[in-house]
């Protein structure tokens, strides 16, 4: 496959790009299986870039802007890297009530970046999420998959002090 | 074609099975607005503004994308969605910037023109007074992204007619817009061929050419069944 044309510098000779040449033949190259070779693609490459929808639209035979589209479209793709950890903050009912909506506020003055982003570090990527399943710990959150709860704001600052640079003056 | 027969605004009429609600109205004279349908062109239902009311339904039908069947019962005006029609323009008119005066589309704008039939002289909704971008990087065109209203009628010449398919949307709600490839600036589009289908299309001032003159901006936009009328030719001949 070293020859094809169609892969980009950047991604040439990446190992990644492997699994993703392997679901689109499973799938034999089929237009309507995009979304699904763009979960496998995130999947092995953590975030979707340029290069690499414009390798899936390439290979699908797809307009290059349906793909970024549906890219788009859905919650679960991101088109950016992810941070080194995570910490999502459930603002689902429950903990929404409890005191989620002051956490968030907290932490993105703490770390600089709202809810959604990545510090510019890399560090970290801030988040939030409608429930995680953990009512009886409102307000919860998870820092790298690992539930915490019930939070303050502070404790939460707490939490990822050991992760990331955090600020500690109030706005 | 099976002739059937309806009633429209208490009238008998007659019609073709296979025709919408919109297309056997508009062979009778009746104005029904519409925003995102175009004849030539792929229906989408987008817009909402030619929504009817059909009898026996619970909530009105969107006229251009439902087939007319034997014995409907429609009403294609009514208070209520005299009042529906006035909202939606109002909602597209809150969500982006729709400055008539200085807009190059002004006193040839779809919207406008809408807007005006409609006896809109007030916005009941907030304004969002998004501050979006401006796309200049095209040699010819340009686009305004404060002028659209994501009718997608760009998008589906752009498809079905020109074969390019350079524009889409991204995102979704209210965080959609029409993106070039990978949302690339529109002059550093590969897939582009600068036939100008979709600025001829568009409804508003989104797309224009660049350096035109309010009164340049007439739209030609009778290539679009010359060249549907053309192919129809041509697959005939090929086939016969």
């Amino acid at each position: 496959m070293a020859e094809n044309p169609a892969v980009p510098p950047v991604l040439n000779a990446d190992p990644r790009l492997k699994v993703v040449d392997r679901a689109m033949k499973r799938l034999r190259y089929q237009p309507d299986a995009l979304i699904e070779v763009l979960h496998t693609a995130q999947e092995a490459f953590g975030y979707l870039s340029r290069e690499l929808l414009a390798y899936v639209a390439s290979q699908l035979k797809l307009p290059e802007s349906q793909v970024f589209g549906v890219a788009t479209f859905y919650h679960s793709f991101t088109l950016r890297p992810k941070g080194e950890h995570s910490c999502i903050v459930c603002t689902g009912t429950a903990c929404y009530v409890k005191g989620a909506g002051e956490i968030v506020t907290r932490l993105e003055q703490a770390v600089g970046v709202r809810a959604g982003q990545t510090t510019a570090d890399g560090k970290l990527s801030l988040g939030t999420a409608r429930c995680l399943g953990n009512c009886s710990l409102a307000p919860m959150l998870t820092i790298d998959d690992v539930v915490y709860g019930p939070e303050t704001p502070d404790s939460a600052v707490e939490k990822l002090r050991s992760l990331v640079e955090v600020t500690d003056e109030l706005g | 074609m099976a002739a059937i027969t309806l009633t429209i605004n208490n009238e008998l009429i007659g019609a073709r099975q296979g025709q919408t609600i919109l297309d056997v109205a508009r062979e009778r004279g009746i104005d029904i607005p519409t925003l995102c349908h175009l004849e030539g062109l792929e229906e989408v239902g987008g817009c909402r503004l030619c929504l009817v009311e059909l009898q026996g339904s619970p909530r009105p039908v969107p006229a251009c994308v439902t087939k007319a069947a034997e014995g409907m019962e429609i009403t294609t005006h009514s208070d209520k969605l005299v009042e529906y029609r006035k909202m939606l323009v109002e909602l597209l008119l809150a969500e982006r910037t729709h400055t008539c005066s200085i807009c190059v589309q002004n006193g040839n704008c779809e919207l406008q023109t809408l807007a005006a039939k409609l006896g809109i002289d007030h916005v009941r909704f907030d304004y969002l007074h998004q501050q979006l971008p401006m796309d200049a990087s095209r040699e010819r065109f340009a686009l305004d992204h404060n002028r659209c209203v994501l009718c997608l009628r760009c998008v589906r010449v752009c498809d079905a007619v020109e074969g390019a398919h350079t524009w889409d949307v991204r995102g979704r709600g209210s965080t959609s817009r029409i993106v070039a490839d990978l949302d690339r600036p529109w002059g550093g589009s590969t897939s582009c061929t600068d036939c100008g289908k979709c600025v001829q299309l568009c409804p508003t001032g989104a797309l224009f050419r660049k350096g035109a003159t309010v009164g340049e901006m007439i739209k030609e936009r009778g290539f679009l069944n010359r060249i549907l009328e053309r192919r129809r030719l041509a697959a005939q001949r090929r086939s016969a």
